[in-house]
């Protein structure tokens, strides 16, 4: 009932002042609206790096042909031939930090099915490489270790390439013509979405390692292999993988002080965890400084409820003088500025959530709301309410009545 | 009659820092239960000090203050709040009532802080208005109301608590001669139905209806007069 009371009496005073009221809630409404967009932007890009991490596989490491230095790792996927099939099987006897090896090879085909047809990336892999990549089918079946050894025309179609071509037909038994060569889909991926570069994984077809070589991809130096996907047993015999692997190789292609590495490795998961870190440490970041203009909402309200007690402190003479005691007044302005900042956080969160909408529409980030952001910043608002309001409000509380009473 | 009021050798000295201004310098009185007292005396003798005192607005710097054989000096400021709300109705020369409040509400307001229940709040607070003559004025803000309404609006407001004793200073200051006999004459009813009186004044036609007229000066009783014939409230 008190409570009912200071409520009525909050909203009066509130209504008295609109203009006022709205300036300082502005604050508030601000300082929460940031909060809540940079937060959902901040955890849509960790979320965004988590969903790609787990769409790569786990444990994983990658060797890629060619020297870092002089190629550009960055550059040439595969600049140079420089790993073979004798290397793959070395890594599968050697090292026992390693679960499997996944050699491939890439180029880009066009890929025919009737009078549709499509320019894509065309990968040779072997059994392997569905395995590390925790890759499922959802039509027909993978690619067999019989299919790599006969290099037979087989091949499998990612989500993209399959509905592109095929519509709603199943493409699982047609034949497509891939660089005039056809091809006997035995099977459809499921979707992955895009991978950590930023383009479409589903928009490939995978054919056997040897078939791809020979025919589609082509090389001048037989019994070479493209990159290498490497799982290790388990995550904490990652790095031990990673160097048996480089030593390994460095053994076999007799680097040394006069011969730069051919090859380079790279850790994957190590490279999207970090990457994710540091989206987390930026979301840190965006919301500690939309925490700040909250902070200064906060402080406007202290500001603008150390006004409202000196302006009306006969009216808490007056209050006192007819038997209103500490307690009361206390609650009184307590109530007058959690009212602001309970109303402003709720118009704030409004807006966040629309600004969010907005920003992941306009930008193409992804962004996420969750319930508890909500949630804990209604919480805040009212905390915030609570926090600066109480110095004004015991200030109130304290004066003494007929000091109040005879103020003018 | 028991004692409702004794002050023994009050005093009160105002420190404003270099200068120090004694208000009170020794007053003492007994108040009977359902008198009612004129408190008379030139500018700055004191009277609204005194007052402040006997309302537990003020606390003095010397000496004892009973109120029903309580002394208020040992009392918190919780306790001295209680009192305010339930045992004592004020009464200001500038009435005090709150702006943009309608006159309910501000009769209401004693009965909130006393935690009684909304429905028995607006009763009593309609009870008290009708007393002062203003029931059909309840809805009106106080902006809207004359002085001398308003002026019975805080006096509706000190009686909603159905206080034993009303302090009033300078009820009639800021009012015309014939607005002041209308609220002299609410007071000597009141009086009349047994509630304590305490009233300052300077104008010797407001304190003819008092039964008694004590006059200060300097802080100081300077007398202390029955008056046999009391002016009567029609
Ligand atoms: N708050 C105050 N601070 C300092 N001096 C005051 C204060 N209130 C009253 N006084 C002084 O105390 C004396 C008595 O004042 P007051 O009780 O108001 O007299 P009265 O009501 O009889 O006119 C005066 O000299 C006045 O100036
Ligand atoms: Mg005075």
């Amino acid at each position: 009932m008190e409570i009912l009371q200071s409520l009525k009496i909050a909203l009066r005073a509130l209504k008295a002042n609109k203009m006022r009221s709205f300036l300082t809630m502005l604050g508030i409404i601000i300082g929460i609206g940031a909060v809540i967009v940079m937060i959902a932007i901040g955890s849509g890009a960790s979320q965004m790096i988590a969903d790609q991490i787990a769409s790569i596989g786990s444990n994983i490491i990658m060797v890629i042909p060619g020297s870092t230095t002089s190629g550009g790792a960055r550059t040439g996927f595969h600049s140079a031939p420089t790993l073979t099939w004798d290397d793959v099987k070395a890594i599968r006897n050697e090292c026992p930090s390693v679960a499997l090896v996944a050699p491939t090879a890439r180029g880009a085909a066009q890929v025919v099915y009737g009078n549709m047809n499509w320019s894509t990336l065309v990968q040779g892999i072997t059994p392997e490489f569905l395995q590390i990549r925790e890759w499922n089918l959802v039509a027909g079946r993978g690619l067999t270790e019989a299919d790599v050894e006969g290099a037979r025309k087989d091949c499998l179609l990612g989500m993209t390439v399959a509905e592109t071509l095929f519509g709603s037909e199943d493409p699982v038994g047609k034949v497509v013509r891939i660089k005039k060569v056809p091809f006997t889909v035995v099977g459809v991926l499921e979707r992955k979405g895009q991978s950590p570069r930023g383009d479409d994984q589903d928009d490939a077809v995978f054919l056997p390692l040897t078939t791809a070589q020979r025919k589609i991809i082509g090389t001048q130096f037989p019994n070479t292999v493209g990159a290498m996907l490497i799982q290790a047993v388990s995550e904490d015999r990652l790095q031990q993988a990673e160097q048996e692997v480089s030593s390994l190789l460095d053994q076999r292609h007799r680097i040394g002080p006069t011969k730069e590495r051919d090859y380079s490795v790279r850790n994957l998961s190590e490279i999207l965890a970090v990457s994710q870190q540091s989206a987390q440490v930026m979301s840190l970041l965006l919301g500690a400084v939309a925490s700040i203009s909250l902070l200064v909402g906060g402080i406007g309200i202290m500001n603008i409820m150390l006004v409202s007690v000196t302006e009306r402190t006969r009216e808490i003479g007056i209050r006192m003088a007819i038997g209103a005691k500490q307690r009361n007044i206390l609650l009184q302005f307590l109530t007058e500025a959690v009212l602001m900042t309970l109303f402003g956080g709720i118009i704030g969160m409004l807006m966040g959530v629309v600004g969010a909408t907005v920003v992941s529409r306009l930008v193409g980030w992804p962004t996420l709301i969750a319930s508890q952001a909500i949630v804990i910043s209604f919480l805040f608002s009212g905390g915030v309410g609570i926090f600066f309001g109480f110095y004004p409000a015991r200030k109130a509380a304290g004066l003494n009545p007929i000091d109040a009473l005879r103020y003018e | 009659m028991s004692e409702v009021v004794k002050l023994v050798e009050l005093t009160k000295v105002y420190d404003l820092g270099e200068q120090r201004v004694q208000a009170l310098r020794g007053v003492s009185f007994a108040v009977a239960s359902g008198e009612f007292l004129a408190i008379m005396g030139a500018s700055g003798s004191g009277k609204s000090t005194c007052m402040y005192i006997l309302g537990c607005l003020d606390t003095p710097t010397s000496g004892q203050y009973l109120l029903e054989n309580v002394s208020v000096g040992n009392l918190s400021r919780n306790q001295l709040a209680e009192i305010r709300n339930s045992k004592l109705g004020f009464v200001f020369q500038g009435f005090n009532l709150l702006p943009r409040t309608t006159a309910l509400e501000n009769v209401e307001l004693p009965l909130i802080y006393a935690r009684v229940s909304a429905g028995e709040r607006k009763k009593r607070a309609l009870e008290a208005l009708n007393r002062v003559g203003l029931a059909d004025r309840a809805g009106h803000l106080t902006n809207q109301l004359s002085g001398g309404q308003q002026q019975r609006v805080a006096i509706a407001r000190s009686l909603a608590n159905r206080p034993a004793m009303i302090l009033a200073d300078e009820p009639t200051g800021n009012l015309d001669t014939k607005t002041s006999a209308e609220i002299m004459d609410i007071f000597s009813e009141l009086n009349g139905q047994g509630i304590t009186i305490i009233m300052v004044t300077h104008e010797p036609d407001m304190a003819a209806y008092a039964r008694r007229v004590i006059t200060f000066r300097d802080g100081l009783v300077l007398s202390d007069e029955r008056n046999p014939a009391p002016q009567q409230g029609n």
